[in-house]
Formats: structure tokens, C-alpha cells, sequence
């Protein structure tokens, strides 16, 4: 556990230090004003996909000897990553901050984005409820 | 400390979440599960969405995401983040009735105040539930399915991504203009 908190103060100072928590390079992202934000994520993306190929192919086991795996998304009609990626993208655009940056932001100096991650648990609630009614 | 943490220095180290939770414990990197936790652990009201055994399946990502607020403290502390962003985004900004500049959110939205205000009320409270309700709906967000779910060229993931992009579009060029 000591493990994954260390790992988690790692990536929540980069998230800071990259200033990806803030609402302004998200606006600058969005209107394309700025590489930064892409930078990011694509080489992030990069990185990570060259990481999982060389633990393909070396077979590597965990640290708990595991055989590691990352869960297959089953795709469905693809409607609850078209319609739930929309919404997700709404609310990003609008609070400048996905859940990880929105943890960081209390942390920072934006204590009022507590009341985001309430109505952002609201939101999971909402649509743990409604999940059965819902288009998957 | 540079400002900000140049992209190919930031990137790489955010791609390396992935296979470094892998190595520890075969976990698969992603944020918003923490959201679905917490509810679990909270409030389940007997909802099937709710009754996975979060301590047992989300324990080890609570505890991640507590880091993540101690890094984030730590950083804040040591170099207060200057944001400085383009001109061009500057002057749209300005445009649609943005006049605070410093910090890491513009502050006549983002602060205790500005709740009580119409406009900062649709960004923090309606912005956050979309983030919820979205995350949760998509099953990931821009860790789970931007970082891990692309590196690993799932279908869903592309569809989960074009939505972000769809959502943040349509909210930066048509809604903010008209909330701000």
C-alpha cells in the first residue's frame, strides 16, 4: 500500500508541475492555442504503450507474481463511450479538470473544487442508479 | 524548478503510471474508479453499481489518489505553479468576460464567492457532476481510457476519447461564450 501512495505523490507533483490541473491550459488546449497539453498526453500515451509491449513480450510478471493483464473494455454498441465520454468531456471543458487534477486542486489552492468532487460523486451516483435504464 | 515541467519531461513520467501499477500489483491505472469507491463505500442504497467490495478492489486507488493530493501539496508549496498561457487564449478569454489571470483558475469562478454566482456555480457544481456522471458512464477518464486504454488500442477508448474531445468542444466554443 506504502507503495502506491509513493507512486501517487509522484504523479500528483507532475500533474502540478505540468500545470495540467489547471483550467487554463485545458482552455488552452481546447481552443488549440497551445502544444503543451498534447505534448503531454501523446507522449504520455507513447510511453505508456511501448511499456506494456516490452511487458508482453518479456511475460514479465507483478510484484505479487501475477501475470499482468490490463482488463479488455468490452466495447458493446459503443454508446456508453460516446454518450459518457461526451458528458465527461462537458464537465472537463467546464471545470477545467478531470478527477485526478481536481484532487491536486484542492491540494493547491482551489479548496472550493471540494464542492466539484461532491458533485462529481453525485454524478457516479446518479448514474449507478439509472445504470439499468441506460444505453451500454 | 522550469514553469511549466516541459511536456517531454511531464508526458513520459504520466505514461509511466501505467506500466509502474502493473509491476506493483497488476493495477490498472485510472482515477475515476475512486469516484464509484467512494459511492460504494458511502452511500450503495442497494445498487448493483454499488456493491463491488471497494475495500478489496479500490483500497490500493484511494490510497493512490492520496498521494496524488500530498504531491500536488508539496509541488504548490516548493513552486507555486505561474501559469502563463497564450496570448491568443488570453485574448479569447478575455472576450467572453474572463478578467482574472493569476493563479491556476481564474478566481472570479473558481473560489468560495464566486459559487454564489450563476456562472461560477454552472462550472464548479454542473462541471463536476458531467465529470462524474461521464467518468463513470464511459467507464474511465483521461487516465483510464486517454493514457491506458489508447497505449493499449482499445476500440472503446478511441470512441471514449472522440467524446472527450466532442464535450470539450462543444462546451469551450459554444457554451462558456454564453455562461461567462
Amino acid at each position: 500500500m506504502i507503495a502506491y501512495f509513493v507512486v501517487g505523490i509522484f504523479f500528483g507533483g507532475v500533474l502540478t508541475a505540468s500545470e495540467v490541473i489547471s483550467w487554463f491550459r485545458i482552455q488552452e488546449m481546447f481552443r488549440f492555442d497551445a502544444f503543451h497539453m498534447y505534448g503531454i498526453i501523446g507522449s504520455a500515451i507513447v510511453v505508456a504503450a511501448i511499456s506494456l509491449q516490452i511487458i508482453k513480450r518479456l511475460g514479465l510478471r507483478s510484484a505479487t507474481g501475477e501475470p499482468i493483464a490490463l482488463p479488455p473494455k468490452t466495447l458493446g454498441s459503443g454508446a456508453r463511450y460516446a454518450i459518457g465520454g461526451t458528458s465527461f468531456g462537458i464537465g472537463w471543458a467546464l471545470t477545467g479538470a478531470c478527477p485526478g487534477p481536481l484532487v491536486a486542486l484542492v491540494a493547491s489552492g482551489a479548496p472550493v473544487m471540494l464542492v466539484a468532487i461532491a458533485s462529481a460523486l453525485l454524478g457516479t451516483w446518479v448514474y449507478g442508479w439509472l445504470r439499468p435504464r441506460l444505453p451500454h | 524548478m522550469p514553469h511549466p515541467l516541459p511536456w517531454y519531461i511531464a508526458g513520459p513520467l504520466i505514461g509511466l503510471m501505467v506500466p509502474i501499477l502493473l509491476l506493483i500489483g497488476n493495477k490498472a491505472f485510472g482515477i475515476s474508479s475512486n469516484l464509484r469507491h467512494i459511492c460504494s463505500a458511502v452511500a450503495p442504497c442497494g445498487i448493483e453499481f454499488f456493491g463491488h467490495n471497494w475495500k478489496k478492489v479500490g483500497l490500493w486507488n484511494l490510497v493512490f489518489v492520496a498521494g496524488v493530493f500530498v504531491g500536488a501539496a508539496i509541488i504548490a508549496r516548493l513552486a507555486p505553479p505561474t501559469v502563463t498561457i497564450s496570448p491568443d487564449t488570453v485574448s479569447a478569454l478575455q472576450a467572453i468576460g474572463v478578467q482574472e489571470f493569476g493563479g491556476l483558475a481564474p478566481h472570479d469562478l473558481f473560489s468560495w464567492s464566486a459559487l454564489l454566482t450563476l456562472r461560477g456555480a454552472i462550472v464548479v457544481i454542473v462541471g463536476g457532476f458531467c465529470v462524474g456522471f461521464g467518468a463513470s458512464y464511459a467507464g474511465g477518464c483521461t487516465s483510464g481510457h486517454a493514457i491506458s486504454g489508447l497505449a493499449d488500442l482499445q476500440p472503446a477508448s478511441f470512441i471514449a476519447v472522440l467524446g472527450f474531445f466532442a464535450g470539450g468542444l462543444l462546451t469551450t466554443y459554444l457554451i462558456l461564450p454564453r455562461i461567462l
